[in-house]
């Protein structure tokens, strides 16, 4: 730690007022350990970082938007067309939505592989696989905003899917829908939830995460600990923080050259009394879920075999968040192979059934 | 009275009051929670709105426009039908909305099948379902042509 740096008037007097000095205090405590596997702490930044983009440029694509199905199309094509860089606002939403669920994805799995899940960080976790089901519940609801074909039809099929649970089903398919059908009382509600439910819900659980992560520091690989190497570690300011931006920086020149080079498309408009076009495909992430369903046959074991994959993906998303309770072994410090096999199961699951997906021809 | 029992007494006599306010309290928290949350989950749940029962619809296709071994969607209420004149020349309808996902079917003219592009669901010129996930056929209607219209209704 340097020498502390005198300070000005306007210091001392928020300082005062507003207690800068713990604040920075705070901020010089905070270490980062060093060792094989720190580049997996930088992927959690990046994914806040790439939220953050988000949240401004959904602000900005909140200016022009319009919420209803005979207009919200018309809207977007305005922005894309008609107002000065539209197109960029709304391809950076676009491409940072896709890799800030990449990143999670990446942050997720690296958790689950080095098992920080293990006491005292279960609710960390919690926190964390919670944020991922509201990320993907951003990409649900943010891709029929435009209200275009594939929109429409992956929203048929999305909450549809929610209507085929059992008991409850029917009636969270007509809340979610807002109606009997996917219409424009769907997208008035998908708009609502998209910009202020889940948001909400984002920011309190972010900040429990991010309070979560200050409160037990950053957590050191079971391998790493048990091998008995001297902990090496670095100041997060400025050291890792300087690190971490050269990622942010990184990534927002990716997104720049992916929104100028494959902007976002906009396609149909949605009708209702059109056919589902062919190659229809949701969103990449959960590709691997719609590749699943085409595969069941339709009955099994005298169940329609979509329920069957549906509870089965329910059970697996409950299985996830349940990890640290039910890894025994790892939340007593010993050794266990079981866990990261599951891990390293699901990814091998996820990619060839999202190869599969972008693959096999939609037709045969 | 001596003085151990007085002040059990007034122990008691507190903890009692207290009980009652606590009872009181918890009951007011709790009334005003369903107060709250009561009417925002009935506003929630969108409100059932008459679905057309229409049984019987005139469609704005002419017999003549639907040429052999192709198809179209049709509105049928507020839900698509389609409208398929087989090789033989023969008109059938049926509900378009696929019975796997919701998702709206299409005419294949390649394979003479009904056919879902969302998960390659397959249905024969009965409605049956012969591939794919589709659980059930889809639902017939009763095609009739007079003159020089089509007239769809649902089967009996």
């Amino acid at each position: 730690m340097g020498p502390v740096k005198p300070h000005g008037p306007l210091w001392l007097w928020l300082d005062q007022r507003v207690g800068l000095a713990d604040l920075e205090k705070l901020a010089k405590k905070k270490q980062v350990p060093v060792h094989r596997h720190t580049i997996w702490y930088y992927f959690g930044g990046m994914t806040l970082f790439l939220f953050g983009i988000q949240v401004a440029t959904g602000i900005l694509l909140l200016l022009y938007y319009r919420p209803s199905a005979e207009e919200a199309y018309e809207s977007v094509q305005f922005l894309m067309t008609e107002v000065q860089f539209g197109w960029l606002i709304r391809s950076i939403h676009a491409w940072a939505a896709n890799l800030m669920i990449f990143t999670l994805f990446i942050h997720l799995f690296s958790v689950l592989l080095l098992r920080v899940y293990r006491p005292p960080r279960e609710i960390t976790w919690f926190s964390g696989v919670a944020l991922m089901g509201l990320a993907m519940g951003f990409g649900f609801t943010g891709y029929l905003l435009p209200w275009n074909e594939l929109a429409y039809f992956a929203t048929k099929v999305g909450t549809e899917i929610t209507g085929a649970v059992p008991v409850v089903g029917p009636f969270l398919g007509r809340l979610l829908r807002g109606g009997a059908e996917v219409t424009g009382a769907t997208l008035t509600r998908f708009y609502g939830i998209h910009v202020a439910i889940l948001p909400a819900l984002t920011a309190m659980l972010v900040g429990l995460h991010l309070f979560l992560v200050q409160k037990h520091g950053m957590s050191v690989p079971m391998d790493v600990e048990r091998s008995g190497a001297p902990h090496r570690t670095m100041p997060f300011v400025p050291n890792f923080l300087l690190r971490d931006m050269v990622g942010w920086l990184a990534a927002l020149a990716a997104l720049a050259a992916l929104a100028a080079f494959f902007p976002a498309e906009l396609g149909r408009k949605a009708d209702p009394f059109l056919s589902a076009p062919a190659g229809i495909k949701p969103e990449w992430y959960f590709m691997f879920m719609f590749q699943t369903l085409k595969y069941l046959p339709s009955r099994i074991l005298g169940i329609e075999g979509e329920i069957v994959g549906i509870l089965a993906f329910g059970v697996g998303g409950v299985f996830l968040l349940l990890i640290p309770l039910l890894d025994r072994r790892t939340a007593r410090g010993e050794p266990s192979r079981l866990f990261p096999a599951i891990g390293v199961a699901i990814i091998l699951y996820m990619l060839v059934l999202t190869y599969l997906g972008y693959t096999t021809s939609a037709t045969k | 009275m001596n003085k151990e029992t007085g002040m059990a007494y007034a122990l008691d006599e507190a903890s009692t009051r207290r009980r009652f306010i606590n009872w009181f309290l918890g009951t007011s928290t709790g009334a005003f929670l369903v107060a709250v949350l009561y009417p925002v989950s009935r506003y929630l749940v969108p409100p059932e709105v008459g679905e057309s029962t229409a049984g019987t619809v005139t469609l704005a296709i002419k017999p003549d426009d639907v040429k052999p071994n192709t198809g179209q969607i049709f509105k049928f209420g507020s839900r698509p039908g389609i409208l398929v004149r087989t090789a033989a020349g023969e008109l059938r309808a049926f509900s378009a909305v696929c019975t796997h996902l919701n998702c709206t079917v299409q005419y294949r003219p390649d394979i003479s099948h009904i056919w879902c592009a969302c998960h390659n669901g397959h249905y024969d010129l009965n409605g049956k379902n012969v591939e794919g996930p589709p659980p059930r056929p889809l639902d017939t209607f009763v095609v009739n042509a007079r003159g020089n219209q089509i007239v769809v209704s649902k089967g009996a």
